[in-house]
């Protein structure tokens, strides 16, 4: 086991490797003058050639690459040109706030989304079973930015019930956002676990364990489901992907404090080396979720355990 | 010349009666592709079906509710939102088309040159989508536009860039089950070109699985062209479009829902109806998928 987590993690090195390249290209493709942007537009020429020189600006590409990469492999992304502060603390301070929603909306689609499935699946055609995949593709189809405002005016402000945006102040604040974070997610999972319940459930073993008597109720969670949670557990993995984009987008609405939202207030500012420390820090979160997904699929089928231990 | 005719009407009935025997087995296919068709027609008739023209202001007729001047209400610029939905549609579909035509482009050639050439040409390949996979496509479209500049063509850009490694995945894979096959073998022994194997013989034969995905992607791309509008980094104002729609009601939506819920339902409707033809495609296309 500890081997094919190793190996896996050996391989994620030329993928972030290649990632690099893409960050770069945010601030090297920019149109204007990074020292302009960064210094204003009436700054000295002398300042200007100076931080020029500094940054390596007047290098070739590939070496000004080399230097950044030196810079981002320490975690030093250089400092915001907003604020001025170190963008790793940036990022930092505003990251728990993202993988708290993240976190909350993933349980969420678990909690909602496997037991719907599995009842839709143990009922095929019946009513249960058809609202939730209307449902299902409904929640597929339903733009977050959209989903966030419609809540927002239902709950906040034509019932009143819930605050319309922030995060400190209690559990009122994390439902909405939670909510429309986690929706796409529910109809992704319900529609898988029905999928591959309803594959599961006309396997032998299954038809054997019927034939046993094995009580109803054991049968589908304990030897349906348990083989069913292989592709399930792949698609909660690439739902946190959708997540993470999600994310930018729900914290937009709500103002929550996260690195989606300093990833979209940074781009509108022109503020690149915030906005390529948010896009490394993106795509570091996704490779560990991708990680742990493929390490919990290997502990969870026998076969691949036995291959790699 | 007669026969020839013939066999081509013949081949036309037949097309359309699996056309229609398609529709009627699957009813969600049938309901989407309607939805899709009226609004594809209100796209591109836009002028002549839209009531107003789209960015035509009354500032004497703001924020007003639904009524029968105004059958969806009215903006902030007293504009009519019925209008700018239609027009935004145009927007929406086109942003849709252009990005998934660059993805189709440019992923289904890299899929088809790793599939056919294999040893180095598929590593690269594989090693570039895996690259273009580290990010999740919105957020790797996000980047994109952050560095081209927020714009309705660096979005189709951006989005398009994103959608490539699916359709290099789907592309490859297909291709890798034809090029198997005995017809390709004969060709290449008869002599054929690697060209004319590959666009003659095998590109035809691989492309139901690409065809599904083009129908699924329109819908993400169409999504995920909205969400970079409604950050604002997409098309800019007065352009209607309906995420730059929803981002610019979000301050009136306490006065004005319809503002905002009218916009959204278009998206959602739309992309529910791709949703629809795209899995009623992969059902018809692919038999082994039941679900």
């Amino acid at each position: 086991m500890l081997k094919y987590i190793f190996r896996r993690i050996i391989l994620l090195i030329p993928i972030l490797f290649g990632v690099t390249i893409i960050v770069f290209g945010i601030m090297f493709l920019t149109p204007g003058d990074a020292a302009i942007l960064m210094l204003g537009e009436n700054a000295p020429q002398a300042e200007l050639e100076a931080l020029r020189e500094r940054l390596g600006l007047n290098e070739p590409a590939y070496v000004q690459y080399g230097i950044w990469l030196g810079r981002v492999v320490q975690l030093d992304f250089g400092r915001s040109i907003r604020s001025g502060r170190p963008v790793t603390r940036e990022v930092m301070a505003r990251l728990p706030a993202t993988i708290e929603l993240a976190l909350l909306a993933t349980l969420l689609s678990i909690a909602i989304g496997v037991p719907l499935g599995v009842l839709s699946a143990t009922r095929p055609n019946s009513a249960v079973d058809h609202v939730a995949t209307v449902a299902a593709f409904g929640g597929l189809a339903m733009p977050v930015f959209w989903q966030g405002l419609v809540l927002i005016l239902v709950f906040a402000v034509a019932l009143g019930w819930l605050p319309p945006s922030g995060r400190l102040g209690g559990w009122q604040y994390y439902i909405l956002p939670v909510i429309t974070l986690g929706t796409s997610a529910i109809a992704a999972i319900t529609r898988m676990t029905r999928a591959t319940m309803l594959e599961t459930l006309s396997q032998d073993y299954v038809r054997t364990a019927r034939s046993k008597g094995v009580h109803p109720r054991s049968m589908i969670y304990r030897h349906a489901l348990r083989n069913a949670m292989i592709p399930i557990v792949t698609v909660i993995g690439l739902q946190f992907g959708a997540l993470l984009s999600g994310a930018v987008i729900t914290e937009t609405i709500f103002s929550w404090p996260g690195i989606g939202r300093l990833a979209v207030d940074s781009i509108r500012s022109k503020d690149f080396p915030t906005v390529q420390g948010v896009v490394m820090v993106f795509a570091l979160l996704y490779a560990l979720v991708n990680l742990f997904t493929d390490v919990l699929y290997a502990y969870l089928d026998p076969r691949l355990k036995t291959r790699y231990s | 010349m007669a026969v020839n005719e013939a066999s081509t009407a013949r081949k036309r009935a037949r097309g359309a009666r699996s056309f229609w025997s398609v529709m009627r087995s699957s009813p969600r296919m049938a309901i989407g592709s309607v939805v899709l068709l009226i609004i594809v027609f209100a796209a591109v008739f836009a002028e002549v079906v839209s009531p107003y023209p789209p960015n035509q202001q009354n500032l004497r007729a703001r924020l007003q509710p639904p009524s029968a001047e105004h059958v969806l209400g009215t903006d902030h610029f007293g504009r009519d939102i019925l209008s700018r939905i239609i027009f935004g549609g145009r927007v929406s579909l086109q942003v849709g088309f252009i990005a998934v035509g660059i993805a189709l482009a440019v992923g289904g050639l890299m899929g088809l040159l790793a599939a056919f050439y294999g040893r180095w040409v598929d590593t690269a390949v594989s090693y570039v989508v895996d690259v273009l996979l580290a990010l999740p496509g919105f957020l790797l479209a996000l980047a994109i536009v952050a560095a081209l500049g927020p714009s309705l063509v660096n979005v189709m850009i951006a989005v398009g860039i994103a959608y490539i490694p699916q359709f290099a995945r789907i592309t490859r894979s297909a291709v890798l089950t034809v090029i198997e096959m005995d017809y390709v073998t004969a060709a290449q022994a008869a002599g054929s070109g690697d060209n004319r194997v590959m666009f003659k013989h095998v590109v035809p034969n691989s492309l139901s699985p690409v065809i599904v995905q083009v129908t699924l992607s329109l819908a993400g791309a169409i999504l995920s062209a909205a969400g970079l509008s409604f950050l604002g980094l997409g098309a800019q104002p007065p352009t209607a479009e309906w995420g730059s729609m929803l981002n610019s009601a979000r301050q009136y939506i306490r006065d004005a829902h319809w503002a905002v819920t009218y916009p959204g339902l278009a998206i959602v409707v739309t992309v529910l109806a791709l949703n629809m033809v795209g899995d009623g495609l992969r059902d018809a296309l692919d038999p082994r998928r039941t679900d």
